[in-house]
């Protein structure tokens, strides 16, 4: 599939992951979103950018502990777990957040 | 996400009435070429595929006997018919395994058979056509290869071979599922199906390390590619990051640093799965296993422990001494491999661990068998260790367990749904309809027993369940590890519990307590 922004086609796989990382910014991550049915708020948005961040470091989605644990911190200790993290992100934080930061679809067997 | 109805759990599992084509749309995405080559199968569907795949066929009848047993020896009495979950979730009568089976028949007989050279339509053998390629792409993937089908087959006709065989074909003539064939690229180029670099394992091992000391007051190691460590850890790489798994990779450093065990885990073959039996490419499989030899002998070890991943024990327990061994470099004084099960339980038995099970008093515990643990492997040295090993240490540590329905469990357990390769979103219709008859056994302890939690040791049934079973009303926190629950239970020397641990950890017989009220029930409906 493809996504079209002011007039731009930008290429994604069948599932609407972004076939080109390099090509992400936030009017597209907002793009994305919709097509989730997401109405992105700085709650989403803060959750975006850790994952964005932890992948230039490291190359990869961080763990969903990992995650819970870096929204504790930011958010408070009542959103740092899975279930906040389904709320704003209902088909699950890893697949569906990372799809929104441009990340490469989470593989294996989870 | 493709919108499908949710079956409804009624008061006991109904054989569906047939609907023609149920799932005939039901397929997964194909695999890019990149994905294919990575492999060494070909990019796309390559022309003159018919005859390639007949050739391809005829190499495999040449090289598994059970092939062509299978193959020759159906006598269609029907006893597999209702047994497939995938059958039992969408009447789609193709999903019964003799029908499944008969997409391959139907082509053996018309290129392998006098008969059906010569007489197709008397034997019913069909040429192979784009056709019928498409009903092998569809069908085949939606077979978990969980064996339950062979249990009841009179002449044990093992549907999950041929279906890895019909995989071999596709990919061979270029037409390869994305999921598996990813993963398998994933696992060469990247040492693990999630593609976790190893600065991040690292950097994610650390932080479990400092969990552990934070709840517990204990320094518990997770460590790294150390050299000379006694025991290497092979585990699905799940356990490093998803939920409920990572839970259970904490109970194994736990249970490691209370039995004073020297281990590591190796970055190089920093996962047990091999998707490559998914796909039935022995070669392929190969390459995987070996990645587990030469790690373990480039850091010395003297023995390697799977973790909690189903198909991956299967290849271990089954496969690795033909694929990678001899392991003549291992201990000869422990099992080679050994399960994390068959470690914890021994530990157990030698009254090494001391458990307050009273941590798990607020779940009542039912278990899973895992089909490629039940049905194709054992533990201990004794036929059935495999079934009673998890039970005995979930009854070691929790106060609450109950069985599910004797026909669900044990060699009957039924499929959680996403195994075999089929653990991906695009499937996500039949894995919810496949874990039907799972959440029919689970509704019915979890009404009539108050079981509150399903224990596994399988990586894809663990995430395929906390997927599907909101599905059926209940939590998707309502799947635990077998490890997590010793890891709650478990009281290391020196930790800080503010209670006096239970003096006897040896296996208790199940308890017939009241039922508590239950944390996760049935839906009303979907």
């Amino acid at each position: 599939m493809t996504y079209t922004l002011d007039g731009a086609t930008i290429p994604a796989d069948e599932e609407g992951y972004l076939s080109d990382l390099s090509v992400w910014n936030k009017e597209l991550a907002g793009l994305i979103a919709k097509d989730e049915n997401i109405e992105m708020n700085d709650d989403h948005w803060e959750v975006v950018n850790f994952l964005r961040d932890y992948y230039e470091e490291y190359q990869i989605a961080p763990a969903i502990r990992v995650l819970t644990k870096a929204v504790k911190k930011s958010l408070g200790d009542d959103k740092g777990n899975s279930k906040y993290l389904y709320e704003l992100f209902p088909y699950g934080p890893a697949k569906q957040a990372c799809k929104i930061a441009g990340l490469p679809k989470p593989t294996g067997c989870i | 996400m493709a919108i499908f109805d949710v079956p409804t759990l009624k008061d006991f599992l109904d054989i569906p009435k047939i609907q023609e084509g149920a799932m005939a749309h039901s397929k997964p995405f194909v695999a890019s070429p990149e994905h294919q080559q990575k492999l060494g199968f070909p990019g796309e569907l390559v022309d003159g595929w018919e005859d390639k795949a007949i050739a391809k066929f005829g190499d495999l009848l040449g090289r598994y006997r059970s092939l062509q047993v299978y193959m020759d020896s159906c006598v269609k009495c029907g006893a597999c018919t209702d047994k497939c979950h995938y059958f039992l979730g969408t009447g789609d009568p193709k999903n019964m395994p003799v029908a499944r089976q008969d997409l391959m028949r139907q082509v053996y007989r018309r290129y392998f058979t006098f008969a059906g050279k010569w007489f197709p339509w008397l034997v019913g053998a069909k040429d192979m056509t784009k056709k019928v390629l498409d009903d092998w792409y569809s069908y085949f993937h939606q077979c978990s290869q969980c064996r339950r089908c062979a249990v009841y087959c009179p002449y044990g006709i093992d549907t999950a071979e041929i279906s890895m065989a019909a995989r071999e074909i596709m990919d061979s003539v270029g037409q390869g599922q994305k999921y598996c064939n990813e993963i398998i690229g994933k696992v060469h180029e990247k040492s693990n199906n999630l593609g976790l670099p190893a600065k991040a394992l690292k950097a994610t091992l650390e932080d479990l390390e400092e969990d552990i000391e934070d709840e517990t007051g204990i320094k518990v190691r997770l460590p790294l590619d150390v050299e000379g460590a006694d025991i290497l850890l092979v585990t699905p790489s799940a356990d490093f990051v998803a939920e409920p798994h990572v839970d259970g990779l904490i109970g194994y450093a736990k249970v490691f640093h209370q039995a004073g065990a020297s281990w590591t885990i190796s970055s190089y073959a920093s996962e047990a799965a091999n998707f490559a039996m998914f796909i039935g490419s022995y070669e392929q499989m190969h390459d995987i296993a070996e990645r587990i030899r030469k790690a373990a002998q480039d850091l010395g070890v003297k023995r390697i422990v799977v973790g909690e991943c189903g198909h991956a024990w299967r290849v271990a327990y089954n496969f690795w001494n033909t694929l990678a061994g001899p392991f003549d470099f291992l201990d000869p004084n422990y099992p080679v491999p050994m399960h994390i099960c068959e470690y914890t339980h021994d530990l157990i038995e030698e009254g090494k661990l001391k458990f307050d099970k009273s941590a798990n008093d607020h779940m009542t515990l039912t278990y899973h068998d895992s089909c490629n643990v039940a049905r194709a492997s054992r533990m201990g040295d004794k036929p059935g260790g495999q079934f009673e090993f998890p039970r005995d240490i979930i009854k070691a540590v929790c106060n609450n367990y109950v069985d599910m329905a004797a026909d669900t469990i044990r060699e009957s357990t039924y499929c959680c749904g996403g195994g075999g390769g089929l653990l991906t979103d695009d499937l996500m219709e039949l894995r919810v309809k496949g874990a039907l008859p799972r959440m029919q056994a689970l509704k019915q302890v979890t009404e009539n027993n108050g079981v509150t939690h399903m224990a596994a040791i399988c990586a894809i049934c663990k995430s395929q369940f906390a997927k599907v079973m909101p599905y059926y009303g209940f939590e998707m926190d309502g799947i635990v590890s077998i490890h997590q629950l010793v890891s709650n239970a478990l009281i290391m020397d020196g930790q800080n519990t503010g209670e006096d641990p239970e003096e006897d950890p040896a296996p208790e017989k199940e308890t017939d307590k009241d039922p508590k009220t239950p944390e996760i029930s049935a839906a009303e409906g979907p």
